[in-house]
């Protein structure tokens, strides 16, 4: 039948045209933040940005990341273990994307938690006890008080320091580069300039390892 | 070819048009949502609520023609062009951001993207649901001779 032949040929083409895009494009902004990794590398890491791990570590993890964001607080495990499994290879760079509603109360705790130099204890203490102030359809975020004495905080100092207008800078430079690079969801992950292609676990070690292996 | 076949093969091209602006439609807004990742506002996904169940309305209307797929697709059509008329005036300025029933969320006037300097996304959905009512109309005339 003719006819039956043109709709499926013309599916057919659709159908390519529409994966032929999704590859341009993908090219597209791969060239585009590698240029940006190159030219303007302070997108990436501000000097303010929180580290962790070996400053000669030559493979940039960068997590823009939401402490009331459920996969974030999936990912920070198997972060950590990619780093403990290559150690002084990886440097990981935690970068704000505050996207749920009044996530950005969480970023100040954490902030003013900097302080103190309890900043990697307070996340650890935030993801394992998200569920219970962070919760979708009830968020209680004044519940995390309760939590924060276990990550050894001096809680009187915290609500002092994070009020710090500082902290609304960082938060205001860490959306904006969000938006440079293109983050509309978190985590979003960034392996020496070259974005996650497509999310998950595996996705994310393969990046990691292939940067990995072209440096070392 | 008779004149009766030519007339069905002609109603059968204007369904099948119908069809194709619908699937482009359909696979362009995927395309803005999922690999572009723009977040779809509130009035997009009305429009996209009329438009993607077109793509099978019009694929159905096609074995065999059908002349009926005016009955169920004009009024499809015909919503989904008020939203994206609607969508057009507030992306352009005619009708106040204060006024805009969704400030929460992602913001319906924000622009995304523009093709050629005057090209926006509210704007290609106005012209789909145009292009397919117009032809609706120069179908139904053709069958009603």
């Amino acid at each position: 039948m003719k006819k039956l032949n043109i709709v499926i040929l013309s599916s057919i083409f659709l159908v390519l045209l529409f994966v032929l895009g999704i590859y341009l494009y993908k090219t597209q902004q791969a060239k585009n933040l590698d240029f940006m990794a190159r030219e303007n590398a302070s997108i990436f890491v501000r000097d303010y940005s929180q580290t962790l791990g070996s400053d000669d570590a030559k493979v940039y993890l960068i997590k823009f990341s939401d402490p009331a964001c459920e996969t974030c607080s999936a990912f920070h495990p198997f972060v950590k273990k990619l780093m403990a499994v290559n150690p002084g290879k990886i440097k990981l760079v935690l970068r704000y994307a505050p996207f749920h509603d009044g996530s950005d109360y969480f970023v100040k705790i954490l902030e003013a938690a900097k302080k103190q130099g309890k900043y990697w204890e307070t996340l650890d203490i935030m993801y394992r006890t998200q569920g219970h102030w962070a919760s979708h359809n009830n968020p209680q975020p004044q519940l995390i008080w309760r939590f924060l004495p276990r990550a050894g905080l001096d809680l009187d100092r915290i609500r002092k320091d994070m009020n710090d207008p500082e902290i609304e800078k960082i938060i205001k430079q860490d959306l904006a580069d969000a938006e440079t690079l293109n983050v509309r969801k978190t985590p979003g992950f960034f392996v020496n300039g070259k974005p996650l292609a497509s999310f998950g676990y595996q996705q994310l070690q393969n990046l990691v390892e292939s940067e990995i292996n072209e440096k070392y | 070819m008779t004149d009766s076949e030519r007339t069905s093969s002609s109603n059968w091209t204007i369904i099948f048009l119908c069809w194709i602006i619908a699937a482009v439609s359909t696979l362009g807004s995927l395309f803005f949502s999922e690999i572009m990742e723009f977040a779809p506002c509130a009035l997009c996904w009305y429009q996209r609520i009329f438009m993607f169940p077109l793509v099978l309305i019009f694929l159905a209307g096609l074995f065999p023609s059908d002349k009926n797929i005016i009955k169920y697709a004009l009024p499809l059509a015909l919503i989904g062009w008020g939203f994206a008329f609607y969508h057009y005036l507030l992306y352009s300025g005619f009708i106040p951001e204060s006024i805009q029933p969704c400030s929460q969320g992602v913001s319906c006037s924000q622009t995304y993207l523009d093709l050629f300097g005057f090209l926006t996304i509210p704007m290609l959905s106005l012209i789909s649901f145009s292009t397919i009512i117009v032809l609706l109309f120069i179908l139904k005339r053709k069958i009603s001779k």
